[in-house]
């Protein structure tokens, strides 16, 4: 059985454990038949044409994880962003942990999904935002759409903003031989509400993961949100990441990833511009080595006028790795004095290494600055004399100089500790060994 | 200190240097002058090591030894080091951090300990008020958003720190007004003494006015086509280079 049709047979099982009478799944059911319709991608959509997920779909993935998984904090503790303090959602082998979490109704609400589908208080926000904003068509999104049950669910009040970040993280045992996993979160930042969350997937041994996550995201008028993924996962690991972001006027959104590990990534960043004013970040930073392979999709469309958006994602790609980056840029008819700038910069440390760089813009409104950029090569020989002449061997200064590619990426991380981690995995991918703390 | 010996070289099979001699002296400072694209800064890169260009025949000999195989890290290990016409931008990388790179580097290949961080500190402080130069300033990435001035000034104090036996300044005096002219000048002059040895390579006299040379040579289409002393750098302020020109080709 492939795993297209175990995943229609499992829903029956599926059925059998959620409220049937409940509203959202009606929405499951007509997702199902949206996937059974359209199976998996194939590379012969052109969304999907440098991705393959053959090799996935011929794995035998148990689909619901058989038994609970018990963790010990030191044992998990550095994958958590463990320098502040911080409320925490996380899930052993999809299964929520109590015991790993640290959640609040205080004012905001950071919880799980299970519970706003179930409890009645969280009834009205799900009807108002559950699966408004991710995809009703496209296939991925609508199989996790049919087994949402559990994920983030992050509500913030009008003018509210949590004492803390928050950490979703979602941990994989190996209990099972290999383990499919479907998170669906759910984040809403009311009017002027402000958030930060950090979201890692992160898969404990050798066995296999793959998981299919989407986030939607609803960010309210002058609301801002900051939303860092860290993707350095083991070899075993695939992940495809969905998230469909729905903002109103004068909000902020920034998304950041951090592709670093992990086996097959596909990234699916969609912003939406819903209200006029309205600014969206997108930046990714990828440094892969191996065979490991990131792709990029991102989407943002313009749909009322003077907004802007910014996006900026670096790669570096050794051995035999290959990436993908694909930007779209949609500014409909209406949204005069769209200010979207999109760049991506690359370079390749080996000859067997791969980059698919495409911009796609389609632009309907005439007075609008688009602006897009992208370089694929070595690293700037000029630099390299520069830093040598100061003593610095080739091998280290090699290093500093792809440090410093990758590093603007960082500036608009506002969480210090977070930055500061990530500078460290950075240092460490790269080998920069030069005497001090980057 | 320096012996250069009818240096060839080209880049791109394209001859720059044509057989250049020099001889510089510890407690020397030699400035070279000429008109644009007769090899000044080729010199300058050719003797920190620069890779881009193929030394075709000749040789430069630093304290009796013989650099044509060493590396440009290697070089300034030996003590030679290039103030850059161009800076590079290094976002990330604050002025302090590269400068502790750079002298920890330099004495891991001499067999040294690492500087201790108070000694650091110490000549950090001590040379950065050599050059005026801000404490905000040592924080910021290097050379990122510097200006012309600034990038400069932030050069002589690598130098400084690095206390070089041969300084080869190129063009270091473009992009500087009058006053941050005179601090650069005073700084080098600070650092000069009987034991080390600078080239100063620059276009015009002025940088002349205040780092005062023992040597000038005129550098004309790869060749050093006249030497004299610092009354040479008079004359060609005052006639340009047109004579040096016609002379050399008659």
């Amino acid at each position: 059985m492939d795993l297209k049709e175990k995943l229609i047979s499992s829903f029956l099982a599926f059925e059998n454990n959620v409220d049937l009478d409940h509203p959202v799944h009606e929405v499951r059911s007509e997702a199902i038949k949206n996937f059974e319709n359209k199976g998996f991608p194939s590379k012969k959509e052109e969304a999907w044409k440098y991705t393959s997920l053959n090799s996935l779909q011929k794995v035998d993935f148990s689909i619901f994880p058989k038994e609970e998984s018990t963790l010990e904090y030191k044992d998990v503790k550095k994958y958590f962003l463990h320098e502040i303090d911080t409320y925490k959602i996380v899930f052993v082998d999809g299964v929520y942990s109590s015991y790993l979490s640290e959640t609040t109704h205080d004012g905001v609400d950071v919880c799980l999904m299970s519970s706003a589908f179930s409890k009645p208080m969280f009834r009205q926000v799900i009807e108002v935002y559950f699966n408004k904003v991710a995809s009703k068509d496209e296939s991925l999104t609508t199989l996790n759409t049919a087994f949402s049950k559990e994920g983030a669910y992050i509500y913030i009040p009008k003018n509210k903003m949590p004492k803390k970040p928050i950490q979703i993280l979602h941990l994989a045992t190996g209990n099972e031989a290999a383990l499919m996993l479907q998170p669906r979160n759910l984040i809403v930042a009311e009017d002027n509400a402000e958030v930060q969350i950090i979201e890692r997937h992160q898969s404990l041994t050798d066995n296999e993961v793959f998981t299919n996550s989407v986030t939607e995201i609803f960010a309210g008028k002058d609301a801002i949100v900051d939303y860092y993924k860290v993707q350095n996962d083991a070899p075993t690991a695939s992940l495809v990441d969905n998230t469909y972001i729905s903002q109103k006027d004068s909000s902020v959104v920034r998304v950041h990833t951090f592709s670093f590990g992990g086996k097959l990534i596909r990234n699916n960043l969609n912003f939406y511009q819903n209200g006029e004013r309205i600014d969206s970040t997108l930046k990714g930073v990828t440094i892969l080595g191996d065979k490991q392979h990131v792709d990029h999709h991102t989407l943002v469309h313009h749909r009322q006028p003077n907004c802007e958006s910014h996006q900026d994602y670096k790669g570096i790609f050794g051995d035999s790795s290959t990436g993908v980056f694909n930007g779209k840029i949609i500014v409909d008819k209406i949204a005069q004095k769209t200010d979207a700038f999109q760049q991506n910069n690359n370079i390749l440390l080996s000859d067997r290494a791969t980059i698919n760089s495409k911009p796609q813009l389609e632009i309907f409104a005439d007075d609008v600055k688009c602006s897009h950029g992208c370089t694929i090569g070595q690293l700037d020989e000029d630099a390299l004399f520069y830093l040598r002449s100061r003593g610095i061997p080739k091998k280290e200064a090699t290093a500093l100089l792809m440090y410093a590619f990758a590093n603007n990426v960082l500036e608009s991380v506002r969480i210090p500790e977070l930055k500061s981690r990530i500078n460290k995995i950075i240092a460490n991918k790269l080998g920069v060994r030069v005497g001090f703390d980057l | 200190m320096l012996e250069i010996k009818n240096l060839h070289a080209s880049v791109e099979d394209k001859e720059i240097l044509k057989g250049i001699d020099l001889k510089v002296n510890a407690g020397e400072v030699h400035a070279i002058m000429g008109p644009n694209g007769s090899g000044k800064s080729t010199l300058a890169s050719v003797i920190a090591g620069k890779e881009d260009f193929e030394v075709e025949e000749g040789s430069i000999v630093l304290e009796g030894e013989d650099l044509d195989e060493l590396a440009p890290e290697e070089r300034a290990h030996k003590g030679i080091f290039l103030s850059f016409q161009y800076p590079v931008e290094i976002p990330g990388v604050s002025v302090t951090n590269f400068i502790k790179t750079a002298i920890n580097e330099s004495r891991k290949a001499r067999g040294l300990e690492e500087m201790p961080a108070n000694e650091m500190l110490k000549k950090i402080r001590e040379k950065s008020e050599l050059l005026e130069i801000d404490r905000k300033f040592l924080s910021r990435s290097l050379n990122e958003g510097f200006s012309g001035g600034e990038k400069k000034r932030n050069e002589i104090f690598q130098m400084a720190m690095m206390e070089p036996k041969l300084a080869i300044l190129d063009e270091t005096d473009s992009g500087l007004d009058i006053d941050a002219l005179r601090i650069v000048a005073n700084g080098v002059n600070k650092l000069r003494n009987k034991d080390n040895a600078i080239i100063v390579i620059t276009h015009y006299q002025r940088l002349l006015d205040y780092i005062v040379p023992d040597f000038v040579h005129v550098l004309y289409n790869g060749k050093i086509v006249k030497s004299g002393t610092k009354e040479l750098a008079l004359e060609l302020e005052e006639k340009g280079y047109d004579w040096i020109k016609q002379e050399a080709t008659v």
